[in-house]
């Protein structure tokens, strides 16, 4: 073996990449040559040091909303005997589903029994088939669409630049009263943003709240209530919230 | 009559692999080829939106630019996701993500190009030299720690061909047979460039010290 082709090879050894029958021949002559056992040594070393710095670029959250438009996630299928197969093999996240379900009737105090309804409606809503009653990206066809279906008129606010994208809108209740759920997804995470009135004191700055293992968002927009809920992380729910707070104010404004 | 008994094993069924899907709503996926497909993709291509978007970087040099290239690999992946046929689905994305930036050089300009293969073909004389009988062995001196930002920017002044097989190595984690697959090249070719990809950033790293 000529060190030219050694001082190629010992790149390979240090990566673990030889057979047992070449890594014993690279080494006899590593263990013979100064100038190849130098390379093996610089080989290694170069691998360590690049591993010492942390190397990938960290992914613009942008980059993510562009993959969803690219790659939708699927919406579930209206089919009675798939939910209940769904039932039936989904194991332990139907059965969380099912336990959280029943803690929120357990939970006390008009404020957690709002967030509790508002994650049950949350659970429903993926889990029913019965994510959107009206399904566009638009904000011009799903804000009027509650006309006449409630006796509010919701803000409807296009986040799709800001890496949230609007997918629809549905009818549902909360506490008791019709709330307009927006509905909006960021990755494979679903938004509801329920619209309602009546639901207890909250100020015009968001406040996170965590309750089983879902983040809620709310805060007051012009005398509604807003109640954000997700199982996106509260940073960027919280993004979410001061993002559609700015575009509902400036819109009010304009 | 024939024809509709052949029909009938293929007809019906959920795609394979559908019930191994662990929450509730993603099992009613099953009905939906369409739908499973689009799920099949996302957990299997989603989590190497890193490593793709990383590599993408090191290649274009330009954060709007692999951010493009990154969504365009995602969709032509998704596109031919029917003919990925198994195995570590990272060196195929990978390898999809090459192609895009590649097509990106050409866009980029024949200029560009030229000088591209022009810095090349001078990296590859002074990497001959390096490697002839007469080039000096490492000197045995250790390397400082610099901090990503800094060794990011050394890799960036690679060369196209070392920079990549650099990349796909040490950042990428890749072995020698899949880069010879994304790269299109044969493995003895990639083991030549490594080599000489990290003399090349060795020396760079070195320079940096005496600089700094």
């Amino acid at each position: 073996m000529t060190c030219e082709e050694a001082r190629i090879l010992v790149h390979a050894l240090a990566d673990g990449e030889l057979d047992a029958g070449h890594a014993r021949e690279i080494e006899a002559h590593v263990a013979q040559c100064d100038g190849c056992a130098a390379e093996l040594a610089a080989a290694r070393e170069m691998t360590q040091a690049l591993r010492a710095a942390p190397l990938g670029f960290t992914l613009p959250a942008s980059l993510s909303a562009k993959i969803d438009r690219v790659v939708p996630t699927p919406m579930p299928v209206t089919n009675r005997r798939a939910l209940l197969k769904g039932f039936a093999f989904g194991g332990v996240a139907s059965a969380l589903a099912a336990a959280s379900v029943g803690l929120v009737v357990l939970r006390e105090g008009q404020d957690d029994r709002i967030l509790g309804e508002a994650i049950s409606a949350h659970l429903r809503s993926l889990q029913a088939d019965h994510l959107t009653d009206v399904l566009s990206t638009n904000q011009h066809t799903v804000k009027p669409w509650f006309n006449g279906r409630i006796d509010l008129a919701p803000p409807v606010i296009d986040l799709t630049a800001q890496g949230f994208t609007l997918i629809g809108g549905r009818l549902d209740y909360i506490d008791g009263k019709p709330a307009a759920a927006l509905v909006y997804r960021r990755r494979i995470h679903v938004i509801n943003l329920f619209v309602a009135q009546g639901l207890g004191e909250a100020s015009s700055t968001p406040k996170l709240t965590m309750m089983q293992g879902f983040n809620l968002l709310r805060w007051n927009e012009n005398g509604l209530n807003m109640l954000a809920v997700s199982d996106l992380n509260r940073d960027e729910l919280e993004e979410f919230g001061a993002k559609f707070a700015a575009a509902a104010r400036a819109a009010a404004q304009s | 009559m024939t024809a509709s008994l052949r029909m009938a094993p293929s007809g019906g069924g959920s795609p394979p692999g559908a019930m191994l899907l662990q929450e509730t709503r993603q099992l009613a996926f099953t009905a939906d080829d369409e739908r499973g497909r689009a799920l099949r993709f996302r957990e299997a291509a989603l989590p190497h939106l890193g490593d793709v978007y990383t590599l993408a970087r090191y290649l274009l040099r330009n954060p709007a630019d692999a951010e493009d290239a990154a969504q365009e690999c995602y969709l032509r992946a998704f596109r031919h996701f029917h003919t990925f046929r198994g195995g570590p689905i990272k060196p195929w994305l990978l390898a999809i993500l090459r192609n895009v930036c590649r097509a990106e050089y050409a866009r980029r300009g024949a200029l560009a190009a030229v000088q591209v293969d022009g810095v090349e073909d001078a990296a590859d004389e002074v990497a001959e030299n390096m490697w002839g009988d007469a080039s000096p062995s490492p000197e045995a001196v250790s390397l400082s720690r610099f901090d990503a930002e800094t060794v990011q920017r050394l890799i960036a002044q690679l060369p196209d061909s070392f920079r990549e097989v650099l990349v796909l190595r040490e950042v990428n984690d890749l072995s020698y047979r899949e880069i010879a697959d994304v790269t299109g090249t044969p493995v003895g070719t990639v083991m030549s460039r490594l080599a000489r990809a990290r003399g090349l950033l060795r020396d760079a790293w070195l320079a940096e010290e005496k600089g700094s």
